[in-house]
């Protein structure tokens, strides 16, 4: 039997993907979620990370934010933010950071500085 | 009478703006594809949201400590209005239909003696509603500047309602936009958001799971309920974007058959009233060479 699921990725102008796979990391709220097949059925919201999604080849997204709903076997991740890493920009990247670093410095909330510190680590990360 | 130098300007003059309202029914058509299509793309976005969202109601056991987005303020007094309407003329009754419904609720709303205010997005609205109720708006947007919409915009609509709800300014908000059904009919429509309206939501879904929740229901419920609100907004843009080229295709059509109409009588009265003063001459040099 084949241990594949189906994940979709919607944005709210359009579908991104939609396919097979056999494992995807999301980076939850609450920390890095592994989803396999038969996963019992979950709602939770993401914070800023890298969803990768595991078939064939490998497919990595950044993210900002987005919710997840994962009911018969199928993975639904609405976001607005999601990027494929193989054409993010450099230069982007890099604005990006900047524009975040004098965000911290700022006065914010205490979940505003939790998801601010993930997004710059995943920045981070990626450049 | 017309003399014939009139007829023939007339006739000019009507044949260039027959060419006009053509090339916009063309121009009209071609955007109204694209439109249609991005309408279509972000349909699913909002039904899966939804979707979540009915799941996650379901799954609320104490109503009373819910999210106030979903469940309201608990009173009904002050009133938000979100008027959508386009930033360009020349399509027909879109905007009036819109302007027309919405005027028929503030109506309703002052009548019952409820506070009122209004937020307009598009030009055209604005100056529609100003006239009457003027003193209510308390915003108004416009994306005069922007080719295609993008979820920004409406992020930003989304933001303003929110914050202003926060403030305690509103207890219920509706949103009025013109429904894409299709080329020639769009329905003007007006839609609660806050509360969220959950009723007819509950026939459509009738599978019930077991969800498990990481956080608690509460905490995803509200992150996701502002993000619903923008994208309520947002879809109710892409169906205004596309109903807007819709009627302005229907409109430019119909203007462009009455001035072909127009251009046909004008023709007409003018070999008519060639053929009159060749007569009349004709008789003139008939009865002055009978006279000699």
């Amino acid at each position: 039997m084949s241990d594949k699921f189906t994940v979709e990725i919607i944005s709210p102008d359009q579908t991104i993907l939609k396919q097979e796979t056999n494992e995807v990391i999301i980076p939850s709220f609450e920390g890095q979620m592994g989803i396999l097949k038969n996963h019992i059925s979950l709602i939770t919201f993401l914070r800023p990370g890298i969803i990768t999604i595991k078939a064939e080849g490998e497919k990595r997204f950044y993210i900002e934010e987005g919710t997840v709903e994962f009911s018969n076997n199928n993975l639904l991740i609405l976001t607005a933010t999601a990027r494929d890493l193989v054409n993010f920009d450099k230069s982007k990247i890099n604005e990006m950071l900047q524009k975040l670093e004098t965000h911290l410095n700022n006065e914010i909330s205490d979940k505003d500085r939790y998801v601010a510190s993930y997004k710059l680590e995943t920045l981070k990360e990626i450049s | 009478m017309p003399s014939l130098d009139d007829l023939k300007k007339r006739i000019k003059s009507v044949k260039s703006t027959q060419k006009i309202t053509k090339a916009m029914k063309m121009v009209a058509a071609a955007k109204l594809r694209k439109a249609q299509e991005s309408a279509e793309k972000g349909r699913p976005y909002s039904q899966k949201m939804q979707n979540i969202i009915l799941n996650l109601t379901k799954s609320i056991n104490d109503p009373q400590n819910a999210p106030k987005l979903l469940v309201g303020t608990g009173e009904d007094k002050k009133y938000l209005c979100v008027v959508l309407t386009a930033d360009r003329g020349l399509c027909g009754g879109f905007n009036s239909n819109i302007c027309k419904l919405a005027k028929t609720n503030f109506k309703k709303i002052l009548g019952e003696g409820k506070e009122l205010n209004i937020i307009t997005v598009g030009s055209k609205g604005h100056d529609q509603i100003k006239r009457e109720y003027g003193k209510y708006v308390i915003k108004k947007f416009s994306f005069k500047d922007k080719k295609n919409i993008s979820f920004n915009e409406a992020d930003e609509v989304g933001k303003e309602i929110i914050s202003l709800f926060n403030q305690n300014k509103f207890d219920k908000c509706i949103i009025f936009y013109n429904n894409f059904k299709n080329v020639i009919t769009q329905i003007p429509q007006a839609q609660q958001i806050i509360p969220t309206e959950t009723k007819n939501l509950k026939e459509s879904n009738e599978e019930n799971f077991s969800y498990e929740f990481e956080p608690e229901e509460d905490e995803i419920l509200e992150d996701l309920l502002p993000k619903n609100i923008s994208t309520q907004v947002f879809k109710a843009l892409l169906e205004n974007a596309a109903s807007e080229q819709g009627s302005r295709m229907t409109a430019m059509d119909n203007a462009t058959r009455n001035a072909g109409d127009l251009v046909d009588k004008l023709t007409i009265d003018y070999n008519r009233s060639r053929q009159a003063s060749i007569t009349k001459e004709l008789i003139e040099i008939i009865s002055g060479a009978e006279s000699l």
